[in-house]
């Protein structure tokens, strides 16, 4: 039987043809810098890192495969699994694609709502983000400040949607459920305390110069390299490339709203760390614009009780917190989709790691890893 | 004033008047390692559990708080586990040095206690040339951390025990040098006569800016000889899981662990000696009254208290600040450090030649 150890030496022998010197090392699966069970089998020269290769797989569930053979209705709940920090925008984009199909308008309470909860998703996943980076780099104590706001949203979310992290609240045809009646207001205080809570990580992690030190010059990706990798969303949007979705083609109530697209354009990880705070900051003013002005109405558009998409090819796209996610459903017209096919924003950002981090130092790769905000569960699927 | 120096003289009277001068070396010999070994433990688990209360009170935690009143056991009972766990030894590493390297940097960190005087008269080895025998043996524990990197046979503890021989051996340079800005001072090596040169101000007072700026420099450096956060290279959780004590287990593990703690109350303990006056009492000029008041204070108090001072401050830099890069690291110790801290004991020469300092 072809055992995991068995899979970690054979990739360590193909690696280290080189030179003696080279010393080969496993970082993951199971290590404090990779967030999830990400390997990377690296070169090294001493503390230089000669040659990166990304080892993935080891939590691949086949949620493609298992969509297929769910209802357009049911496989909404498993990609809430799959880039598990952004789950409404997963659960958005391919209800998005399947009211594509149906060809259903959505109500504009259920469109006010789904940018809402997008948004408090996206401040979410970039605050666990800013605390895992921050521990990335040796400093533990920003994770605590950023769990302590992210648990507001939670606690948010958890009213509404009745769950915390997988929240399975958009469904064809608009949301599940109603807002709670305490939402707006929640949402009004959390803003105000974020605001001033945002200055304060500036003032501990951005500030300090042993954290810009470690971040300038760290990790570069031109503009070039980030388009010929696939590179969205933040990560590309530090190099310069403007990709957002939510600008480009607007969806739901992004029409509505005004907020600015984040661009960089030194392509550091100092960029990228900054697209990422600023974005946090963008995402308030959208949620501010929204929030007093949620229409009354239906919730949810009426939609059969089985749900059929014609025959033909759909595909739809969102900004999550990560980059780009398209959804591409295959239909042949029965009640299960043909084929599913996710483009997740993980994968093309991880692709160019190692040319960012070919010729750095270990420590380097950590900053630079840390960027990218990898979420494994979205790479393997 | 308030002094051990009777206990220690009754003790030594008693023990001359019942026993031969040969078994009373002995015996000393004995109370002192007995003395060393609980202090120790008690020092060790005090500053463990130091560490988790400061660090959650930065981290708007409670910490340990289920141990006993206010968790205070805590670490007792986590020592008690390490102590129960097998002493696991990997398949491919060398056993000999693998055991070995613990001990190693432990007996080190109980080496360097001797010339610290804890209290007026409570010192082990009153030595001569007291701080070179600190910055001399300090050194050493580096050995014991190399050996246990190169022992490992786990790359990841090479890489740690590689980056800390680099680091502890560049930055003993500017710790040694920031000393001797105190010893050119107070013109002796001996502890006890840097302690009495600051009977009227302690250094950091009586020795302007060119004091303060070796206070800075031996604050850093020894955060950085004790592989702290944000020097902590050898172990940098995040890059080298646990850098070189990656293979450790049980009490070999629960040993690096202890050394660490006890290195960084020695270093705090030499810099609230040399900068801080030790056991000296704070006086302010000729405030008869309010000298007299401080004179009231035990002088083991007046040495805690410092010590534990500057322990937190260097808990304070964990908690707050992210880890320098291996290269970075070492730029700050040979481009800035060291020309400052060479120019900064030119300049307190000067100082001592020419008799300005208060």
């Amino acid at each position: 039987m072809y055992t995991e150890t068995q899979l970690i030496k054979d990739a360590t022998k193909s690696s280290s043809n080189g030179a003696d010197s080279d010393l080969v090392i496993n970082v993951g699966p199971q290590h404090p810098a990779t967030h999830g069970v990400l390997h990377l089998v690296i070169t090294l020269n001493g503390e230089t890192i000669k040659k990166l290769e990304p080892h993935l797989g080891y939590i691949h569930r086949s949620i493609e495969k298992m969509c297929e053979s769910l209802s357009y209705r049911q496989f909404i709940y498993v990609t809430s699994r799959m880039d598990y920090l952004s789950a409404h925008m997963n659960n958005m984009a391919c209800a998005m694609t399947v009211e594509k199909g149906l060809q259903v308008e959505v109500p504009a309470r259920a469109q006010y709502i789904r940018v809402l909860m997008s948004e408090l998703t996206r401040i979410a996943s970039h605050e666990l983000w800013w605390g895992a980076m921050a521990m990335d780099l040796g400093a533990f104590t920003p994770f605590f400040y950023a769990f302590r706001e992210r648990e507001t949203i939670n606690e948010i979310m958890e009213e509404t949607c009745g769950a915390r992290l997988t929240m399975n609240y958009m469904v064809p045809g608009g949301v599940m459920v109603d807002l709670h009646p305490t939402f707006q207001q929640k949402v009004k205080e959390f803003i105000q305390l974020f605001k001033s809570k945002i200055d304060e990580y500036d003032e501990l992690v951005t500030d300090n110069i042993i954290f810009q030190n470690r971040m300038k010059g760290v990790g570069y990706l031109s503009k070039e390299d980030a388009i010929s990798y696939g590179c969205t969303g933040p990560v590309a949007r530090a190099s310069g490339v403007s990709s957002d979705i939510r600008k480009i083609y607007p969806y739901e109530a992004y029409k509505l709203v005004q907020f600015d697209e984040v661009l960089e354009t030194t392509g550091d990880s100092f960029a990228r760390y900054t697209v990422r705070v600023r974005e946090m900051k963008e995402s308030v003013k959208i949620i501010e614009q929204l929030i007093d002005n949620i229409p009354e109405g239906d919730y949810q558009a009426k939609t059969k009780a089985v749900l059929k998409l014609p025959k033909g090819e759909f595909y739809t796209r969102v900004e999550t917190a990560r980059g780009e996610l398209g959804v591409y459903i295959v239909s042949e017209g029965g009640t299960t989709p043909y084929r599913i096919k996710f483009r997740s924003p993980g994968f093309s950002n991880l692709s160019a790691l190692e040319h960012m981090a070919k010729g750095s130092k270990i420590g380097d790769l950590m900053a630079t890893m840390g960027t990218l905000d990898l979420v494994i569960p979205d790479i393997d699927r | 004033m308030f002094s051990l120096q009777g206990l220690t003289n009754s003790i030594q009277d008693w023990l001359n008047a019942t026993f031969s001068p040969g078994w009373v070396l002995i015996i000393q010999c004995g109370m002192v390692i007995l003395l060393a070994i609980s202090l120790f433990a008690v020092l060790g688990l005090a500053l463990v559990l130091m560490e988790r209360k400061v660090a959650a009170r930065m981290q708007i935690r409670l910490g340990p708080n289920r141990v006993g009143p206010m968790g205070m056991f805590q670490t007792t009972a986590d020592t008690l586990k390490l102590v129960l766990k097998e002493g696991f030894t990997p398949d491919g590493a060398d056993k000999f040095l693998f055991n070995l390297a613990p001990f190693v940097v432990m007996i080190v960190a109980m080496l360097i206690l001797a010339p610290i005087a804890f209290a007026k008269g409570f010192q082990i080895w009153d030595i001569n040339i007291g701080v070179l025998y600190v910055s001399a043996v300090s050194s050493l524990s580096v050995i014991g951390i190399l050996m246990a990197g190169w022992a490992s046979n786990n790359k990841y503890s090479l890489l740690g025990a590689m980056r800390s021989g680099a680091q502890i051996v560049s930055y003993e340079l500017s710790a040694g040098l920031s000393l001797l800005t105190i010893v050119v001072l107070s013109g002796s090596l001996q502890v006890t006569d840097i302690i009495n040169s600051q009977q009227n101000g302690w250094w950091i007072f009586k020795g302007h800016i060119p004091v303060l700026i070796a206070f800075v420099i031996f604050i850093i450096a020894a955060t950085a000889e004790t592989n702290r956060a944000p020097f902590d290279l050898a172990e940098a959780e995040s890059e080298l899981t646990a850098g070189f004590h990656t293979e450790y287990a049980g009490m070999k593990f629960a040993l690096f662990f202890l050394a660490e703690y006890i290195n960084i109350f020695i270093v705090c303990a030499i810099g609230a000696t040399l900068f801080f006056g030790g056991w000296m009492p704070f006086h302010i000029g000729n405030w008869q009254q309010f000298n007299h008041i401080m004179d009231y204070i035990p002088s083991s108090v007046w040495f805690f208290v410092k010590t534990f001072f500057l322990i937190f401050l260097i808990m304070w830099f964990r908690w707050t600040f992210p880890r320098l890069r291996v290269d970075q690291l070492l730029n700050l110790e040979w481009k800035y450090l060291l020309p400052i801290s060479l120019f900064n004991l030119l300049l307190a020469t000067v100082i001592a030649i020419m008799g300005w300092h208060f």
